[in-house]
């Protein structure tokens, strides 16, 4: 790695609400994939964050996937950290981090899917809400 | 402002790295400061310093280069990503440096905007 | 807080466009670029799409994206106000955040 030259910014006591938007259904291109790597690492900067399904992203949640005959990484249970991330957040007192994982009712509806499909557990928002919710965000990554 | 530029897609193939790049370069001519440009996914691409496009066309590799030269733009090829796709320090192209993708979350906490250019 | 949301794909070819326009909230900002210009023109089985929110978003288009398609004399949808890059720049600036629709 050429870190020689590693430019460090001052972001002491900085909280911003990023926003992880997941509109790519899995496989088909690796943005489900990178997109979850990215959402792991941030969870040791401790900011705030909505991940987002939306459109056929809600499709990266679904349960049962099975990738041992296309060979590639079944990344699904990794969901499950993010949770645990989320859930250890929520818990403990000394940490300031607020975590969503939001599902887009309308997505999910076309899609015939509901939450009992779906392998970690979500907050369902219709679309409205979560317009509102996406306009309060800071930064907003995806693919 | 101090604004941060995240870029998904490799050069030529989608129009993502020219639009980030005249974004950039009009970012700097308004008198913000580009703090770093994030290449991701595909992204990482653009800091293959074996790409030879036609000569009547754009180096998109160079550009950056150069706009990292001239005004001291950090860019940063996500280790994870460029491994993936190949993109090691003996092909790296001048101006990039590999690094981790804490970078990129690191950049949405320090600029005031960050923009991406994808697919 | 104001976001401007940018639009890259034509939307003949995905539904960026269409799920921006339902997530975006009012007063929202939307940019239209690279290939997501083509919602800009007027008198096309998609331009109703812009046309319906002229109401609550403000639309911008990106004119070297027009003029690289051919576009330049092409009508726009009324309302669509063209910029340069450097009125992308002030769009980022003047805006919150800047959310893709890619």
């Amino acid at each position: 790695m050429s870190e020689e030259n590693n430019i460090e910014f001052d972001t002491a006591g900085v909280k911003k609400k990023f926003l992880f938007l997941n509109r790519k259904a899995p496989y088909g291109t690796i943005y489900a994939l990178e997109v979850l790597e990215m959402i792991l690492i941030s969870a040791a900067f401790e900011q705030h964050a909505v991940i987002a399904f939306i459109d056929d992203g809600v499709y990266q949640v679904q349960k049962g996937q099975d990738t041992s005959v296309t060979a590639m990484k079944n990344f699904s249970k990794t969901y499950g950290v993010v949770e645990m991330e989320k859930e250890d957040a929520d818990e403990d007192d000394d940490i300031d981090m607020v975590w969503r994982i939001v599902v887009e009712k309308e997505s999910m509806d076309a899609r015939g899917l509901t939450p009992d499909d779906l392998v970690v557990d979500v907050e369902v928002l219709a679309s409205n809400e979560l317009a509102d919710l996406m306009a309060q965000q800071d930064v907003v990554f995806g693919g | 402002m101090k604004i941060g530029i995240l870029v998904n897609e490799g050069p030529f193939t989608h129009q993502a790295s020219d639009s980030a790049y005249h974004f950039a370069k009009a970012a700097i001519e308004k008198g913000h400061k580009v703090i770093r440009v994030f290449f991701y996914y595909d992204g990482v691409n653009n800091a293959n310093k074996l790409s030879e496009p036609q000569s009547d066309d754009r180096n998109i590799v160079k550009l950056w280069g150069e706009l990292a030269a001239e005004h001291s733009v950090d860019l940063v090829v996500c280790v994870a990503a460029a491994l993936r796709r190949g993109i090691k320090d003996d092909i790296l192209a001048d101006g990039f440096r590999i690094s981790g993708l804490g970078q990129l979350v690191e950049l949405g906490m320090a600029a005031d905007r960050t923009v991406m250019f994808g697919d | 807080m104001s976001m401007l949301h940018t639009v890259n794909k034509s939307p003949f070819e995905r539904n960026s466009l269409e799920s921006c326009l339902r997530l975006a909230t009012a007063g929202s900002a939307v940019l239209l670029i690279e290939d997501g210009v083509y919602a800009a023109l007027a008198g096309t089985a998609k331009s109703d799409m812009v046309e319906s929110r002229k109401g609550d978003l403000t639309f911008y288009v990106l004119d070297a994206d027009l003029e690289a398609r051919g576009l330049n004399d092409k009508p726009l949808i009324e309302g669509v106000e063209t910029v340069n890059y450097g009125g992308f720049v002030d769009l980022v600036a003047n805006n919150d955040a800047s959310q893709a629709w890619l």
